[in-house]
């Protein structure tokens, strides 16, 4: 066998040793999908490939060396993030008349997947960012689209989205947040839990009441920071996604104005239904990215430890696993891909898609991923190997952006409605 | 002047992947495998499109020689800012036995056809680690080279050129035309933006025959064999005895 690992990979470049932020030795290179049957770039077109080699090359040269330090650290990688955007990543299905890359949701979806395999937390946020930049872009008029998306699309701006509450999780239809007119301004009184970027934000996509109780009684409504009666609650400290902080939004007596808010009273929680359609396909992707690292990284440890005399990677047990996770990983790609396409066709099958991969993507991915941290040993126990951080980060992609039981809710009322 | 620089862009296996030796020795294993631009031409384009974006040159173009997937290659310089790119068709047996001198009578060419200015380069390819083709280009047209650049200026019809050689750093100034081949210093490439990868597709790619440039691709030279680096041995623990007599 040829000289493995770094020194190989130095003298390819003749000359020139390391140039330190471009040849990332040991971490991120193996991430950059080289072996060929999982390979992400299988079934695209030549542009989405095109797509995916920045995305995978900002991942690998902004993101992978600074992830572990990021996590460890909760820093919000506000730069990093600001690069990206420069590249398109912050309104990518965003229209261009206001700033955005105008993607579609596949294009989307292969770039989050990419751009995970370098920080799993900072792309996960990212995702939400354009979620909301979407929202205002779909649902705003001229003046809101104007007036917000720009900035979103520089990242500029950041945004949060403003859903859940301390009693309405999975029951979100049942928000308490309350809007009341005066005026031309709603006046907004309640609070927001767990919401990622609470605090270090600029822009809140906060869904209230404006009328009566159930889905039919909320608006939604875009809110500044820095307006009176906006606060926050103490940083949460979380097992993971710690390159973004996590808040309670707090509104006392919060004037917004009338002219905030995104279409009509009453459409709100469509609004909201309709940006998590699209959320939960990207948060699939960030799981996929993920569990397409682990499975690399899984990969060279097996090539590389040794056990009884031979290297781990000729023990059938861990072959055969190794086989079933590249499988599932394959498989929850196609569904995640399937769901995209779906979404933007605006095909009858589409929420049910979107749900269906959420649940299967996020699941599979954290198996590959936690069956990926039991191929190293004591090893993946260890914060200097990176394993551990995927698995730490995606285990909340099970749970939040509606949690997977929420998914088998939607996908059993498909099934059993009669139509 | 015309103004316009033509950059030569080559297609080779990723940096990452691991290299394997073909089992019948002849070569590397390439179906398959990883490609991308070579980093020294990622240089050379991002050098490019510096000079245009200071306006200093009116029109950057991208050329590559090889077979259908060279317009990868030729796409991702656009997407970088490359106006336009011309796709050199050489395929089968030609390819495999393409190298530095047919290329750079290719290049050579092209640059004549085109009226260039200027030619920038990558110092080598990561495959083959020639180091050839820059200076074979100049020697053809009979034009100054200023290679292993880390920096490169345009003063009026001069290039001022930061050479890296053994001994440190060389400035020259060269007379336009010229060739230029490109250092790891020279610049750090950007990345494609997405808006640029969709306006990359408009762009126009040429396809021309190197017969049509009246080019001849026979090769001088044949691979006998292809082999791996030696395993690295053991190491040998010396004598104390020995290390005294001679210091």
């Amino acid at each position: 066998m040829a000289a493995v690992g770094p020194l190989a990979r130095v003298a390819r470049l003749g000359s020139s040793i390391c140039r330190n932020h471009r040849l990332i030795l040991n971490r991120s290179s193996q991430r950059r999908g080289i072996a060929s049957c999982i390979d992400p770039a299988h079934g695209l077109t030549d542009e989405q490939k095109e797509f995916q080699k920045v995305a995978f090359d900002f991942a690998a040269n902004e993101m992978a060396p600074h992830m572990a330090e990021w996590d460890q650290k909760e820093i919000f990688p506000v730069e990093t993030m600001r690069k990206a955007a420069q590249l398109g990543f912050g309104g990518i299905y965003v229209q261009p008349d206001v700033g955005g890359s105008g993607l579609s949701r596949l294009d989307t979806s292969v770039i989050f997947e990419a751009l995970s395999t370098g920080c799993v937390s900072t792309t996960a946020y990212i995702s939400i960012h354009n979620m909301c930049a979407w929202m205002i872009d779909t649902f705003g008029n001229n003046e809101q689209r104007e007036k917000f998306c720009p900035d979103l699309c520089s990242m500029e701006k950041f945004a949060s989205y403003c859903l859940t509450e301390p009693g309405s999780g999975s029951d979100a239809a049942s928000l308490l947040t309350s809007a009341q007119r005066k005026g031309d301004h709603y006046i907004l009184n309640g609070s927001k839990a767990f919401i990622s970027g609470g605090g270090d934000t600029d822009v809140y996509v906060v869904m209230c009441r404006t009328g009566s109780k159930g889905p039919k009684g909320i608006s939604c409504v875009v809110v500044e920071k820095g307006t009176l009666g906006l606060s926050f609650g103490k940083k949460e400290q979380k097992v993971g996604w710690n390159s973004q902080p996590t808040r309670a939004v707090i509104f006392e007596d919060c004037a917004v104005p009338v002219t905030n808010r995104l279409g009509e009273e009453g459409q709100g929680f469509s609004i909201a239904m309709k940006g998590l359609n699209g959320g939960r396909i990207n948060i699939a992707s960030c799981s996929l990215g993920a569990a397409h690292a682990c499975v690399q990284l899984a990969r060279d440890h097996l090539l590389v430890r040794k056990q009884f005399g031979e290297t781990l990677s000729n023990n059938q047990f861990l072959q055969f696993k190794l086989a079933e996770m590249a499988t599932k990983l394959v498989a929850s790609r196609l569904l995640v891909r399937e769901a995209a396409t779906a979404l933007q066709e605006n095909r009858s099958d589409a929420v049910s898609l979107c749900s269906m991969a959420k649940l299967f993507a996020t699941d599979e991915c954290f198996n590959i991923c936690n069956q990926a941290l039991q191929m190293h040993g004591g090893y993946g126990y260890l914060k200097d190997y990176a394993v551990q951080q995927f698995v730490r980060d995606i285990r909340v992609h099970q749970i939040l952006e509606g949690t997977n039981e929420v998914m088998r809710m939607i996908i059993s009322r498909n099934l059993l409605t009669e139509s | 002047m015309s103004g316009r620089v033509l950059v030569g862009v080559k297609r080779v296996i990723d940096y990452a992947v691991k290299i394997r030796v073909k089992p019948d020795n002849t070569g590397v294993v390439t179906d398959g495998v990883k490609h991308s631009m070579n980093p020294f031409c990622e240089i050379a384009v991002e050098e490019a499109v510096k000079l245009k974006e200071k306006k200093l040159i009116k029109e950057v173009v991208a050329v590559s020689c090889g077979p259908q997937q060279a317009q990868e290659t030729i796409r991702t310089a656009l997407a970088m800012g490359a106006d336009r790119g011309i796709h050199v068709e050489v395929a089968g047996k030609d390819y495999e036995t393409l190298g530095p001198l047919q290329v750079s009578k290719i290049l050579a060419a092209l640059a004549k056809k085109e009226d260039a200015q200027l030619i920038i380069l990558g110092k080598q390819a990561i495959d083959d680690d020639c180091n050839q083709t820059g200076q074979m280009t100049a020697a053809l047209l009979d034009w100054p080279q200023g290679t292993f650049a880390s920096e490169v200026s345009l003063e009026g019809d001069k290039v001022k050129v930061v050479r890296e050689i053994d001994g440190g750093l060389e400035t020259i100034k060269i007379n336009t035309p010229a060739v230029v081949t490109a250092d790891l210093r020279l610049n750090t490439p950007r990345y494609a933006t997405l808006p640029n990868i969709m306006k990359a597709k408009k762009k126009k790619i040429a396809n021309v025959k190197p017969a049509d440039l009246g080019v001849d691709l026979t090769s001088r030279l044949e691979v006998l064999r292809v082999d791996e680096p030696p395993q690295r041995q053991a190491g040998m623990k010396g004598s104390t005895e020995l290390s005294r007599r001679d210091s």
